[in-house]
């Protein structure tokens, strides 16, 4: 079993990169990049409130869901949940660890609508994963979106620099490089 | 300054075309353009929610209280989007299992959410609706020719309901490498900076 679930956190991590692998998290992929620091901020905070998210929305789906028949009601339950949790952590770290709160303060509301993290959560459920496989999963794929995001601020920085059209400046021509960059990753799927 | 009825409803097809001109919503831009009838499969979906959630939003703008209007925004588009995925796992259960995770991820789509916060809560009703529809129409154009582009290099033809059409000539070799995920952020890239040159005065 442990075998397993360490095949599972790589695979989450290098081979179904929630970012450059499964299109998760865009957004905020490519608004917090420009700097290294943001970058930083924004990975620590997605991999923080996913863990958490992860396990609450699994819960929220074999004990409440599932027992009262209310699969349906899956993504209202779900984007309620990771509202409310988002806001509470907010609350939570500016009162009791006000040190941790200036470093992911500005980017916790942005997670609501980090579409990755309720993509995991879905994607938890979707693939029926137990406990552990869970939690595995919930910690590693947001690691690997921070891994994604770190490398990419540090390559975006280095565009900043350089002379590109004018036409491709910012956005365009980052989601060029990010496709360099998911190229890499897509290496370890070992294509063909 | 202030727009006429018609406008409300043309400005999403060219001068803020999601997603070239507005940058939002590129998650599923990315991930669902691998064959044309998932693009506009999904267009329609995100025009549905998009439109509706617009009309729910700007007819309740008053009673909304401005402190909690964003969890009010996300109940209401999460409402359509649910409807939206019973409706479509009903009659057109083979595309939403290719959709798969990308239909209940409208609700984080940075689209319909955008366009609560930017618009609905502001206008009355029928800009909301037109605006909804326009800009619907509009993510649901360019996702199609995005996709249009990424399936006719990658396989030489366009599938439509289970029928291929050759897009190029036999001898057209396939270039796979557009319809896997690094194709995607690039061809959007391209398509971008193709866009900006075309907008540009």
């Amino acid at each position: 079993m442990f075998s397993d679930l360490f095949v599972l956190l790589f695979s989450c991590i290098l081979i179904n990169n929630i970012l450059l692998i499964q299109y998760l998290g865009n957004c905020p992929f490519l608004g917090t990049s420009k700097k290294m620091e943001t970058a930083v901020g924004m990975a620590m905070a997605v991999v923080f409130v996913l863990v958490l998210a992860g396990i609450i929305t699994w819960m929220v789906e074999w004990y409440v869901l599932v027992p009262f028949d209310l699969r349906y009601l899956r993504t209202i339950a779900f984007i309620l949940v990771i509202a409310a949790l988002v806001q509470f952590v907010e609350m939570f770290l500016k009162k009791s660890i006000p040190a941790l709160y200036t470093g992911l303060g500005i980017y916790l509301p942005l997670i609501t609508t980090n579409c990755a993290v309720l993509g995991v959560c879905l994607i938890n459920i979707g693939k029926e994963y137990n406990f552990y496989q869970m939690l595995v999963s919930s910690f590693a794929y947001p690691v690997g979106f921070g891994l994604a995001l770190v490398l990419f601020a540090g390559v975006r920085e280095r565009i900043l620099l350089a002379r590109t059209p004018k036409p491709f400046q910012d956005t365009a021509i980052g989601l060029v490089t990010a496709g360099m960059l998911s190229l890499t990753f897509f290496a370890f799927k070992g294509w063909m | 300054m202030a727009r006429t009825i018609t406008q409300e409803f043309t400005k999403g097809l060219w001068a803020e075309i999601p997603p070239f001109r507005l940058v939002l919503g590129l998650c599923p831009t990315l991930a669902i353009t691998n064959t044309v009838e998932n693009a506009y499969g999904m267009g329609i979906a995100v025009t549905f929610v998009l439109t509706f959630s617009n009309i729910m939003i700007s007819a309740l703008r008053q009673i909304i209280p401005p402190k909690v209007r964003i969890v009010a925004f996300i109940v209401a588009i999460a409402t359509f989007v649910c409807v939206v995925e019973l409706v479509m796992q009903a009659y057109t259960y083979g595309l939403f299992m290719k959709l798969g995770i990308y239909i209940p991820l409208i609700v984080v789509n940075c689209i319909p959410m955008g366009r609560a916060e930017a618009f609905a809560s502001r206008y009355g009703v029928l800009r909301s609706t037109l605006d909804g529809l326009g800009l619907g129409i509009g993510y649901t154009l360019s996702l199609t020719t995005l996709a249009f582009f990424r399936e006719a290099i990658a396989t030489g033809a366009i599938t439509l309901y289970e029928r291929p059409i050759a897009v190029f000539g036999p001898a057209f070799e396939p270039f796979k490498f557009l319809v896997e995920a690094p194709g995607a952020f690039i061809c959007l890239g391209l398509m971008l900076g193709l866009m900006n040159i075309l907008g540009r005065k």
